[in-house]
């Protein structure tokens, strides 16, 4: 007797261990990528200290607070002291200018101020402005804002160079604002519409709703992104590269050439050898540590000072 | 009847229930709209002035030469940028080759079984956060370490690539993590319900739902990663010649603008404002597409 397949009752057989072992396969081969997402990250940290390992050895900590940079051979002392103030104080002042910008950005189209159409429209160009590639920004920076800053300066009787801490903080702040527009407007987007409504309802004003119901209660969102936006400042390079004028040294004008961490790198890598590669790679090790303070500490906030509903 | 105060007016004085214009309060909003006007008003300046200064130095080197001869000699006039055109489509090509496999599947983990029994989905999450905010330049430090310094094979296309390729694969991860999430769970119940085994369910009946929105994302991350430029300058290194294996150094568009931008000649100067505006246009491009396709939705 001959039984046709397609008309067999339902089969109630169980999975064969082959097809039990394929999804265990799969599974864990998923895993496995899974897990390498970590272990990239870990080795990434290991690598460059390994590579740092020479140069941590002849300057210790001593390299966070030498203020010179001389590859010479045979007198070579390295030293990454400029480049932390110049990272710290370009970072600082783009986010002086790109905090309040940002969030009176977010502010403004979050709320109803103008059709929801426009708006849409406003959101695409904001985020437009995080697209643009860092060395647009860099070659634009070189031939645009610095002879017109160098003009407007100039009306005050103000000379200068050109390349300087002030043009790359400039940029910087450009770059950094759709990070904190967007994670804003998104944690603002993201509250129960019954906060604005009960805000509302008990007579407050819009703008009284805004600071004293809408901000509080985004306040984790808003944080977490300016530290995001802090970590990218921090690592920023090509915009910064071509515009802060690569000098080693601490000046207390912002209106003086400069240096950060990653421009240090972007210079001198494709030329360096010896102790200086291994400098170099220490010098990349403070910036992961600094970047990876920042970062950790974003993700941290966003945790903890979540409001919950 | 009590009053509280002693004239009845006081309590039905119909002008309080009016807002008053010049009352603090009200001013203080008028003044604040207009604050928070102003802020997205100067927020887009940049962008415009950005977009506008690009188009006008980068259309007129915009013609046949652009895309078909190799950069000029530094003094003399005229050239193209072909090699860095190719340059950039070959580099970008190996780190979507790599990223993208490694992305997907990390993301099908984290979306489909991460979160069965173990907390490890959280750690993984945490780790592809971390990963998004690793500067750029570091993702080159790394990858020169690994295959460029002396002693390894040296600068190379595929040393640009799998650095690039570092730099996307949080961008992948994450997108097409959503991409899956928004898959609704109706579906997966029903594919097992019909007798389908895990790996089917996942590879025949949700990943394919989630396919366009996924795309989405990695052309985003492929836009993003072709004007990176840090991670290529010292793993792609640049080349005034043609392609010539992956094996060897490579000019892209990026390193292209960034090396020419700084030299005094006009001509050099001219091919990296068009070489931004190529950039720029894909940036672009890219963005609008994926607007226009996330409007569809598929459930």
């Amino acid at each position: 007797m001959t039984v046709d397949a397609s008309s067999s009752p339902p089969s109630e057989r169980n999975r064969t261990p082959f097809e039990k072992g394929l999804d265990r396969f799969f599974e864990g081969t998923t895993m496995g990528f899974a897990l390498f997402i970590l272990l990239l990250l870990v080795a990434i940290g290991l690598l460059i200290l390994v590579q740092a390992w020479p140069a941590i050895q002849r300057f210790g900590v001593s390299f966070l607070w030498t203020s010179s940079w001389n590859p010479v051979e045979g007198r070579e002392v390295f030293g990454v002291l400029p480049m932390i103030y110049g990272t710290l104080v370009s970072s600082a002042i783009a986010l002086l200018l790109a905090v309040p910008l940002g969030l009176g950005t977010a502010l403004f189209l979050s709320e109803n101020f103008i059709p929801l159409k426009i708006r849409t429209v406003l959101v695409f160009m904001v985020e437009l402005l995080a697209a643009i590639p860092s060395v647009v920004y860099g070659l634009w920076g070189i031939f645009v804002l610095i002879p017109a800053l160098k003009w407007f300066l100039g009306l005050f009787g103000v000379t200068f160079a050109g390349p300087s801490m002030l043009a790359a903080s400039l940029v910087l702040a450009i770059m950094i604002l759709p990070i904190i527009t967007a994670i804003s407007r998104d944690s603002l987007a993201a509250l129960p519409p019954e906060l604005r409504q009960g805000s509302y309802g008990l007579g407050a004003t819009r703008w009284g709703t805004i600071f004293r119901v809408l901000i509080p209660a985004a306040i984790s969102g808003i944080v977490g992104g300016v530290m995001l936006a802090l970590g990218r400042a921090m690592g920023e390079t090509m915009a910064v590269t071509m515009l802060i004028g690569n000098s080693n040294t601490i000046n207390p004008s912002l209106l003086a050439p400069s240096n950060t961490i990653s421009s240090l790198l972007a210079n001198q890598f494709a030329e360096a050898k010896g102790i200086q590669v291994a400098s170099l790679m220490y010098a990349a090790f403070v910036l992961v540590i600094l970047t990876l303070i920042v970062n950790i500490l974003a993700d941290w906030i966003v945790r903890k000072l979540k409001a919950k509903y | 009847m009590t009053t509280i105060s002693g004239k009845p007016g006081d309590i039905f004085d119909a002008q309080s229930l009016k807002a008053k214009k010049s009352s603090s309060r009200n001013l203080f909003n008028i003044i604040m709209t207009g604050l928070s006007g102003l802020c997205i008003l100067l927020a887009l300046i940049p962008l415009v002035l950005v977009l506008f200064y690009v188009f006008v130095n980068g259309v007129n080197r915009l013609d046949l030469d652009l895309f078909t001869q190799l950069p000029p000699p530094p003094g003399s006039a005229g050239g193209g940028i072909s090699n860095a055109i190719m340059g950039t489509l070959i580099v970008v090509a190996i780190s979507t080759v790599i990223s993208v496999p490694i992305g997907v599947l990390c993301a099908i983990w984290l979306s489909e079984f991460g979160s069965d029994e173990t907390s490890i989905d959280e750690y993984v999450r945490f780790g592809v956060n971390i990963l998004a905010g690793v500067p750029s330049i570091i993702a080159g430090v790394f990858i020169y370490g690994i295959m460029v310094r002396p002693g390894r094979p040296g600068y190379s296309a595929l040393a640009g690539g799998v650095a690039l390729a570092v730099l996307m694969l949080p961008t992948i991860i994450r997108t097409a993590d959503e991409a899956l999430k928004i898959v609704p769970q109706e579906i997966r119940w029903a594919a097992l319900g019909v007798g389908a085994s895990k790996y089917q369910t996942v590879l025949k009946v949700v990943l394919p739902a989630a396919v366009p929105a996924i795309l989405t994302g990695v052309t985003l991350a492929i836009a993003r990663a072709a004007g990176e430029t840090a991670p290529l300058i010292f793993t792609a290194l640049f080349s005034p010649f043609r392609f010539n294996g992956i094996t060897n150094p490579i000019a892209t568009l990026a390193v292209l603008v960034y090396n020419f931008a700084i030299l005094p000649f006009k001509a050099q100067q001219e091919l990296a404002w068009a070489a931004s505006l190529i950039l720029v246009l894909m940036v672009l491009l890219s963005s609008i597409i994926a607007r226009v396709a996330t409007r569809q939705k598929t459930y």
